[in-house]
């Protein structure tokens, strides 16, 4: 097996970028990874784009020590084989992981931005992310890939610039969110928001951070990422009790059951590396995004003028981002007559799944990988 | 099942396909077929399969394929959005027998429908020696077979004329060979081509 071959970039960019609401943002920065070699032809280049919480450390380990977020999908012999292609990851704008977020000072005015910082929208970052793709040199990715959120940046993609994206790859995504899942992101905005400490967004001056909204925030998501069954078998109502130790309740508001535990280890260890600020600009991007609608909610009509062939996934068990909801992006390009493969996959883990280990996912995606292989030569 | 009897399977069918039309097959199995009729007729094709390791081998080959249930019917295709659809020896495997062939032929301009016909005269000789038949069209034991259909060609063609299916064609085979004569009692393989009256 050879290296990953990292590279770590922190990319200027000085043009302001054009935003979907109307207004300009600029200059700024973009962090962006690397693994493997990109080819001659410049063809072999794969875009995996990050949901949520995610950053452009998508694989290997870092100098801090952590684990990229997808490492058993992108490396040497992995599904997606940085032995054949070059894989991009960035740090979407408005994150918080070195890329010019809410959390980075205004040139303005040398404050961090805050409440001050843009709206942006999944078309947002796609744009941006096809001034990573220039600098590369990258006309046209082989592929572009992500999971959920990721998901909707691979459809954004293959709208947007038809010409220039040979594969989207939407694992355990959606055309738009439902009214449940909006409900979803707006419980987490309005615990941030509704933390004392948040401070109108503008925290940083007052040297706090909303953690106790940023764990709810995250506790709430953490739910809804996990299925029933799931959550039944790692927890059930096994009590949180020192081995050996009496399994009795307690009759207090303290940790009583494991579930609880986890949530709150969950939501600490969060609070502590999150931006506030960030969550509730990425979550409105998931609320925002709906390509159907300049076509009359006809996402059929939207995807007219796709060139790319699509590979769509979803998980039997994901209720977040249902197998229903994939249907109707394959609908869709089937409508259209779109090159498109589906597989529905069968595992126990909930939206989750989309970042675990499964044998029948992982060989799937390395099976479609191998077969683009041929066409990057 | 041989495979030359596969190949006159196919052959049978792709007479019946137009150069460059769209092909949509139904329980597609490892994309053989769709591999075969691609090369043939130039069509673009998409498959329907429900196991994983079928779908696997479809993506593998470069075919479009959907993974999901034929019994829960064909929402995810608009009605004559295909001038073919197949249900290539899949019937029998169905549950819901009368809705699959309404939607086959709601979605297909014209369709494609072939089972393993359950009167040739080696199933019936074996019934009558007391057994259900083990043979190269019903290769399956009584109780490990995929089949929870079993029919004949007079069955189908009488539940095709009762449901308002149109038979515009009809190839009968046995090992390979088209059989003209009899064809309910030596033919062990079926395949029409129908659409909607």
């Amino acid at each position: 097996m050879s290296s990953l071959q990292t590279k770590l970039y922190s990319l200027e960019f000085t043009k302001a970028l054009p935003l979907q609401s109307g207004t300009h943002f600029g200059p700024y920065t973009l962090k962006v990874e690397t693994y493997g070699t990109l080819n001659a032809k410049k063809s072999n280049a794969v875009l995996i784009c990050h949901a949520l919480n995610a950053s452009h450390h998508v694989a290997g380990v870092n100098d801090s020590g952590q684990t990229g977020w997808w490492d058993n999908m992108v490396g040497p012999g992995k599904p997606v084989d940085t032995n054949h292609f070059f894989v991009i990851g960035i740090n979407n704008l408005g994150s918080c992981f070195g890329s010019t977020g809410p959390m980075s000072p205004d040139p303005a005015t040398g404050i961090p931005y805050g409440a001050s910082f843009p709206i942006l929208t999944v078309e947002d970052w796609v744009l941006s992310q096809s001034y990573v793709a220039d600098y590369f040199g990258v006309q046209k990715f082989a592929a572009v890939m992500g999971g959920s959120l990721g998901g909707m940046q691979a459809i954004a993609w293959g709208m947007m610039f038809p010409e220039r994206v040979g594969h989207c790859i939407v694992i355990a995504s959606s055309a738009n969110l439902s009214a449940q899942n909006i409900a979803f992101n707006e419980i987490a905005r309005n615990a941030i928001m509704s933390d004392p400490d948040f401070h109108q967004g503008n925290f940083y001056a007052h040297a706090v951070v909303p953690k106790s909204g940023l764990r709810v925030a995250r506790m709430i998501g953490h739910i809804t990422y996990l299925s029933n069954d799931d959550m039944a078998e790692k927890f059930g109502r096994v009590l949180r009790r020192p081995t050996g130790a009496k399994q009795d309740y307690q009759f207090s508001f303290d940790t009583e059951f494991e579930v609880e535990s986890y949530l709150r280890y969950q939501g600490d260890k969060f609070a502590d590396y999150f931006d506030a600020n960030t969550y509730l600009l990425i979550t409105r991007a998931l609320d925002y995004f709906d390509p159907a609608m300049d076509y009359e909610n006809d996402l059929s009509k939207a995807f007219a003028h796709i060139q790319a062939n699509f590979l769509v996934i979803s998980f039997s068990t994901d209720w977040r981002f249902a197998p229903q909801r994939s249907r109707e992006i394959v609908k869709a390009l089937l409508d259209n007559k779109h090159r498109v493969a589906y597989a529905e996959i069968d595992a126990p883990h909930g939206h989750d799944a989309f970042l675990l280990d499964d044998a029948r996912y992982h060989a799937l995606i390395q099976s479609y990988f191998v077969k683009m292989q041929g066409e990057c030569n | 099942m041989s495979f030359e009897a596969i190949r006159a399977d196919f052959s049978a069918i792709a007479n019946w396909v137009k150069p460059n039309s769209t092909l949509l097959d139904l329980g597609c199995g490892d994309g053989v077929f769709l591999e075969y009729i691609r090369r043939a007729k130039q069509v673009k094709t998409y498959g329907v399969e429900i196991s994983d390791e079928q779908v696997l081998a479809c993506v593998a080959k470069d075919l479009d394929v959907i993974q999901q249930d034929l019994e829960g019917g064909l929402a995810l295709f608009e009605d004559q959005s295909f001038d073919t659809v197949v249900l290539s020896q899949t019937l029998q495997t169905i549950h819901q027998t009368e809705a699959i062939l309404r939607e086959v032929v709601r979605v297909g301009k014209e369709c494609v429908v072939s089972f393993p016909n359950f009167a040739h005269w080696s199933h019936r000789a074996a019934v009558f020696m007391g057994h259900m038949p083990v043979t190269k069209s019903l290769p399956y034991d009584w109780y490990n077979t995929p089949n929870v259909r079993v029919l004949t060609i007079k069955d189908f063609e009488s539940l095709a004329s009762k449901i308002g299916i149109r038979i515009l064609d009809r190839v009968v085979l046995h090992d390979s060979q088209e059989v003209k004569w009899c064809a309910n009692l030596f033919g062990s393989l079926a395949i029409y081509r129908v659409g909607r009256t």
